[in-house]
C-alpha cells in the first residue's frame, strides 16, 4: 500500500531548542496511525508543521502525491486534509449547525449564495444526528459542554469527507463515555475509508485503536510498529522512562 | 411577521426620504445630512469592523480619497454642474475598491490592535499626501468646486437624498452579507481566523471583499460630502476624528448588527452637532466627545442592539420556562436581531 | 557628502529622542498589551507643563522634568486604574480605542488651557550650537540625546537588575505564573504604565525645546511613534531603540537630501516595506500560544 502522507526531514528550531529534528515518517492510506511520545517530544509541533500552521525551517510533506514545503491550512483542507486542535477550537459565536456549514468549503459561487441552503442544513443535521448533537443544533457553540465542543470540532473536520484526518489528543479533558464515543466515530469513519493520524496520550486508547504506532522522541521517530511491537521495544521504554 | 417588517421598512424609508423635504432651516437640514452621512459610513465600516472583526481606523483615508477624487474630476474635466456629478459616484467607488485591494492585502496580514495601527498609519499617509501633492490637491490651500445651481431654499435636498442613497446601499449590502455564506465566513474569521483557514474558508479573499466594499462606500460618501461642502482641506477631508467617530457610533449601536451602526449615528451625530453648537467649536467639545467615548467603551462595549437582544433573549427564556416548565431550544441570536 | 553626514548626525540625535518616547510606549505595551496611542498626547502635555514652569517660574526645562515626571506618573497610574485595569490582555483593540479617547481628552484640555497657537520653549541656550570637524551640532539636541541615553540606560538597569524589573519581565512573559510567584500583575502593570507615562515627561521637555508645538501636535508624534514600535516589533525594547534611530536617520537624510515635506513619509514607506516582508516587525518574535 502506498502512503497517503509522507513527512520528509521536517525540522523546527525555537531559539536554541530543536523541537522537531529531521523528522520523517509516512502515513499509510486507510490506516489509523498514532503519533506518540513523551511530553516535549515534538508531536504537536510536527502536527502544526504538517497542517501548515507553523512554517518548517526545512523539510517538506507529500500529501496525496503533491509535494509541499510550505503547505497552507486552507489548501490542505481543499485537498482533503483536516485537523482538530487539542483545546477543541470551534466557532463560539456560531450555532452548532452553522459550525458545520462554515466548514463545508463552498465554491466561489456558493460563497455569494444563501448562508445556509436546504442542502447545507440537511448535510449538517445528518452529521449532528450521527454525533448525538441534534438537540444542540441551534445553540451557540460556546453554550456547549467541553466534550460536546470536542465532538463538534471532530464533526466539522469530517464535513468535506476528507481523506486524512489529524486528531490532536481527542481524549484530552473529556470523560470516559465521551472517549468511547470518539473511538466509535474514528472506527466508523475508518470503515468508510478515511485515514487517521492521531496524537494521543491515553495509551489504552492508542493500543486499542491504532496501527501502526510511530514513537517520537526529541523531535524524531525512534520506533514504528504494531502496538505489540511498540510495547516490547526497549528504545521506547527508555524514552518514556527517561533511562 | 415579514409583512409587518416589510411594511415597517417601507414606512421607515419613506419617512427618511420625506425628512429631506420638510421645510426646515438650513442648519437643521445640515444636521440631517451629517447624520445620514455618518450612518452610511458606520454601516459600511461595520462590514469590516463588525463582521470581520478588524477594527479599521483608516476609513477616513478612503473618505478623503473619495472627496479628492470628486474635486479633481471637477477641476480637470467639465462634468457639468447640478446632478451630473452624482453620476460619477459609482466610478469613484469602483476605483477606490480596486486601489484598496493591495492596501488591504498588506494591512490584513496583521491582526487586532496591529491592524488598527496600520490603518491609522495609512490615514496619516493619505493626509500627508493630500498636503504634499500640491499639483493635484493644492495642499493646505484646499480645493474648491463651483456651487451647483440648486434653488437656495431647497439647496440641501439633492445632497440629503444622495447621502440617504449611500446609506440604503450600505444597509442592503450588509443585509445581503448577513444572509450569504460571505457573512458566515466573516463570522468564522472573526471568531477564530486560524481555525477558519483550517476548515477551508477562503479567508484572505473574504476579508478583502469586505474591506474593499467597506472602503468603497466610505469613498463614495466622501465624494458626496466634498460636493456638499464645496471646499475641502487635507485636515478635514482626512480627519482621524472621522475614523474615531465611526468606530464610536458602531460600538454604541452594536458591532456586527444590521441596524446598530445607523442607530449609533442617529444618537451620536445630533449630540455631536448640539455640542458643537452649544459649546462652540471649542476644545470643550473635544473633551465632551472623549468623555462620551470613554463611557460607551467602559459601560456599553457590547452596544445597544446586542444588549437589547440578550435582554429580550433572557426574557423570552424566562417566560417560556414558566410556560413549558423548562426545556426550551433557544432561538439563534441572529433571528432576534432586526 | 558633507550634507549626508550632517543629516545623519541630526538624525541620530533626533532618533535618541524618538527612542525615549517609543520606549515608554513599548514598556506600556509590555506590561499591559495596551497600544498607547496617547503617548504622543502625553509628550505634548509634558511639553506644555515644562513650558509653563519655565515661563512662570523660570525653571529650566531639563530641571522641570523632576516635577513633570511624577505628575505624568500619577496620570499614567490613574488612567490604568480607571480605564484599563478591568480589561483582559486580548481586548487590546478596546484599550487602544480607550487610549485614543484619552488622547482626544488631553488634546481638548490643552486646547482649553492654552490656545491652539504654536509655542516653543525659548531658553537662553536654545539656539546655541558648536562645530565639530566642520559639522554643526545644536547644543539642545545634543543635551536631549544625552538625556535620552541616560534615561534609557536607567530604564534598562531598572528592568534587568531590580526586583521590580524582574516582576515586570515575569508579567510580560506570563501573568498567570507571575501571580503564582507572588507578583501582583495588576500592580506591576499600573506602575509600568506610570513609568511609561513618566518617560513622556522627559521626552516632552526635550521636544518643547527642539520643536514648536500645539495641542494637535500629538497626531504628528503618534504616527511616527506607531511606525517606530511596529518596525521594532511590538514589545521589544531593544528593537524600538534601534528602530527609533533608524527612523530618525532616515527622516533626517530624506529631509536634507530630498525634501523636508517628504520626510515624515519615510516612516510610512519603511513601515510598509517591513509589513510586507516581516509582519511582526524587525525584532518581533513569533508569539507563542498563538495556536
Amino acid at each position: 500500500m502506498s502512503n497517503l502522507l509522507d513527512v520528509a526531514n521536517l525540522t523546527k528550531r525555537f531559539g536554541g531548542v530543536t523541537a522537531v529534528d529531521d523528522c520523517s515518517f509516512g502515513v499509510e492510506e486507510h490506516s489509523i496511525t498514532a503519533l506518540i511520545g513523551p511530553n516535549g517530544s515534538g508531536k504537536t509541533t510536527a502536527f502544526n508543521m504538517i497542517t501548515g500552521y507553523l512554517p518548517a525551517d526545512s523539510g517538506h510533506i507529500v500529501f496525496g502525491g503533491a509535494k509541499m514545503s510550505r503547505p497552507r491550512p486552507a489548501q490542505l483542507a481543499r485537498l482533503g486534509l483536516c485537523r482538530t486542535f487539542q483545546q477543541a477550537r470551534v466557532f463560539n459565536q456560531l450555532s452548532t449547525r452553522e459550525n458545520l456549514v462554515a466548514a463545508s468549503q463552498p465554491s466561489w459561487r456558493q460563497l455569494f449564495g444563501a448562508r445556509s441552503t436546504a442542502a447545507d442544513r440537511e448535510q449538517a443535521d445528518e452529521l449532528l444526528a450521527d454525533f448525538n448533537l441534534s438537540d444542540q443544533a441551534d445553540k451557540l457553540a460556546r453554550e456547549l459542554s467541553y466534550g460536546q465542543r470536542k465532538l463538534l470540532e471532530f464533526a466539522a473536520a469530517l464535513v468535506g469527507s476528507p481523506r486524512l484526518i489529524l486528531l490532536d489528543e481527542p481524549s484530552a479533558g473529556v470523560n470516559p463515555v465521551m472517549i468511547e464515543t470518539m473511538e466509535r466515530h474514528v472506527r466508523s469513519r475508518h470503515a468508510a475509508g478515511a485515514t487517521f493520524l492521531i496524537v494521543e496520550h491515553d495509551m489504552n486508547l492508542v493500543m486499542r485503536l491504532c496501527d501502526p504506532i510511530i514513537v517520537l522522541d526529541q523531535g524524531s521517530p525512534i520506533a514504528t510498529g504494531t502496538p505489540s511491537e511498540i510495547q516490547m521495544n526497549s528504545a521506547v521504554l527508555d524514552a518514556y522512562l527517561g533511562a | 411577521m415579514t409583512v409587518v417588517r416589510r411594511a415597517g421598512l417601507a414606512l421607515l424609508l419613506t419617512a427618511a426620504v420625506l425628512v429631506g423635504f420638510v421645510g426646515v432651516t438650513h442648519w437643521i437640514m445640515n444636521i440631517f445630512i451629517f447624520t445620514v452621512m455618518y450612518a452610511g459610513l458606520a454601516t459600511g465600516w461595520n462590514l469590516v469592523g463588525g463582521f470581520a472583526g478588524y477594527t479599521s481606523l483608516g476609513h477616513a483615508a478612503f473618505f478623503g480619497i473619495g472627496a479628492y477624487a470628486m474635486d479633481v474630476t471637477f477641476e480637470h474635466h467639465s462634468i457639468g454642474a447640478g446632478y451630473v456629478p452624482f453620476a460619477i459616484l459609482p466610478f469613484i467607488g469602483i476605483g477606490v475598491a480596486a486601489l484598496s485591494i493591495p492596501l488591504g492585502w498588506i494591512a490584513m496580514r496583521t491582526r487586532a490592535a496591529t491592524f488598527a495601527i496600520v490603518t491609522i498609519t495609512l490615514l496619516f499617509v493619505v493626509q500627508t499626501l493630500a498636503f504634499n501633492l500640491k499639483s493635484i490637491t493644492h495642499g493646505s490651500q484646499g480645493m474648491g468646486i463651483t456651487p451647483p445651481p440648486f434653488a437656495l431654499h431647497t439647496y440641501e435636498r439633492p445632497f440629503y437624498v444622495a447621502m440617504l442613497a449611500m446609506l440604503v446601499l450600505a444597509l442592503l449590502i450588509t443585509w445581503y452579507v448577513q444572509r450569504s455564506k460571505l457573512g458566515l465566513a466573516l463570522a468564522a474569521i472573526r471568531d477564530d481566523e486560524d481555525k477558519a483557514h483550517g476548515v477551508g474558508v477562503h479567508v484572505t479573499a473574504v476579508k478583502l471583499i469586505a474591506f474593499s466594499t467597506s472602503v468603497a462606500i466610505a469613498s463614495m460618501i466622501g465624494a458626496v460630502w466634498a460636493y456638499y461642502v464645496l471646499f475641502i482641506y487635507p485636515q478635514f477631508a482626512v480627519d482621524p476624528l472621522i475614523s474615531i467617530g465611526i468606530v464610536l457610533m458602531v460600538f454604541l449601536g452594536g458591532k456586527g448588527t444590521l441596524w446598530g451602526p445607523a442607530l449609533g449615528a442617529l444618537i451620536v451625530v445630533p449630540a455631536q452637532q448640539y455640542f458643537a453648537y452649544e459649546l462652540g467649536a471649542s476644545k470643550l467639545y473635544l473633551i465632551a466627545y472623549a468623555g462620551l467615548f470613554l463611557v460607551i467603551m467602559l459601560f456599553l462595549p457590547q452596544g445597544i442592539i446586542p444588549s437589547l437582544a440578550s435582554w429580550a433573549d433572557r426574557n423570552r427564556h424566562r417566560r417560556a420556562r414558566t410556560l413549558s416548565g423548562g426545556q426550551l431550544v433557544s432561538p439563534p441570536l441572529h433571528e432576534l436581531l432586526p | 557628502m558633507h550634507l549626508l553626514v550632517q543629516s545623519i548626525i541630526v538624525g541620530v540625535l533626533t532618533g535618541g529622542v524618538y527612542a525615549l518616547m517609543a520606549t515608554g510606549q513599548t514598556l506600556i505595551f509590555g506590561v499591559m498589551r495596551v497600544i498607547n496611542v496617547a503617548q504622543g498626547a502625553m509628550v505634548i502635555l509634558a511639553a506644555y507643563l515644562s513650558s509653563s514652569l519655565f515661563s512662570s517660574f523660570g525653571i529650566d526645562p531639563f530641571l522641570s522634568i523632576l516635577i513633570t515626571a511624577p505628575i505624568l506618573f500619577v496620570l499614567g497610574f490613574t488612567i490604568h486604574a480607571t480605564f484599563l485595569r478591568r480589561l483582559r490582555p486580548e481586548q487590546n483593540e478596546l484599550s487602544l480605542l480607550i487610549m485614543f479617547a484619552v488622547a482626544l481628552g488631553i488634546e481638548g484640555v490643552l486646547g482649553l488651557a492654552y490656545s491652539t497657537t504654536y509655542r516653543s520653549i525659548q531658553t537662553g541656550y536654545v539656539n546655541r550650537s558648536f562645530t565639530v570637524a566642520g559639522y554643526h551640532v545644536a547644543l539642545v539636541r545634543l543635551l536631549a540625546f544625552g538625556l535620552s541615553a541616560v534615561i534609557l540606560v536607567g530604564l534598562f538597569l531598572l528592568l534587568n537588575r531590580s526586583r521590580f524589573g524582574r516582576s515586570v519581565r515575569a508579567t510580560v512573559q506570563n501573568p498567570t505564573s507571575a501571580r503564582l510567584l507572588g507578583v501582583e500583575p495588576t500592580r506591576v502593570a499600573a506602575i509600568g504604565f506610570g513609568l511609561g507615562a513618566a518617560t513622556a515627561a522627559a521626552a516632552g521637555a526635550v521636544y518643547g525645546l527642539v520643536y514648536p508645538f500645539n495641542g494637535g501636535s500629538h497626531y504628528d508624534l503618534i504616527s511616527r511613534l506607531l511606525s517606530i514600535v511596529m518596525l521594532g516589533g511590538l514589545g521589544s525594547l531593544g528593537g524600538s531603540v534601534i528602530a527609533a534611530l533608524v527612523m530618525g536617520v532616515a527622516e533626517s537624510v530624506v529631509a536634507a537630501n530630498v525634501s523636508p515635506i517628504w520626510s515624515s513619509f519615510t516612516f510610512f514607506a519603511v513601515l510598509l516595506a517591513v509589513l510586507v516582508f516581516r509582519p511582526r516587525g524587525l525584532f518581533g518574535v513569533a508569539q507563542r500560544g498563538a495556536l
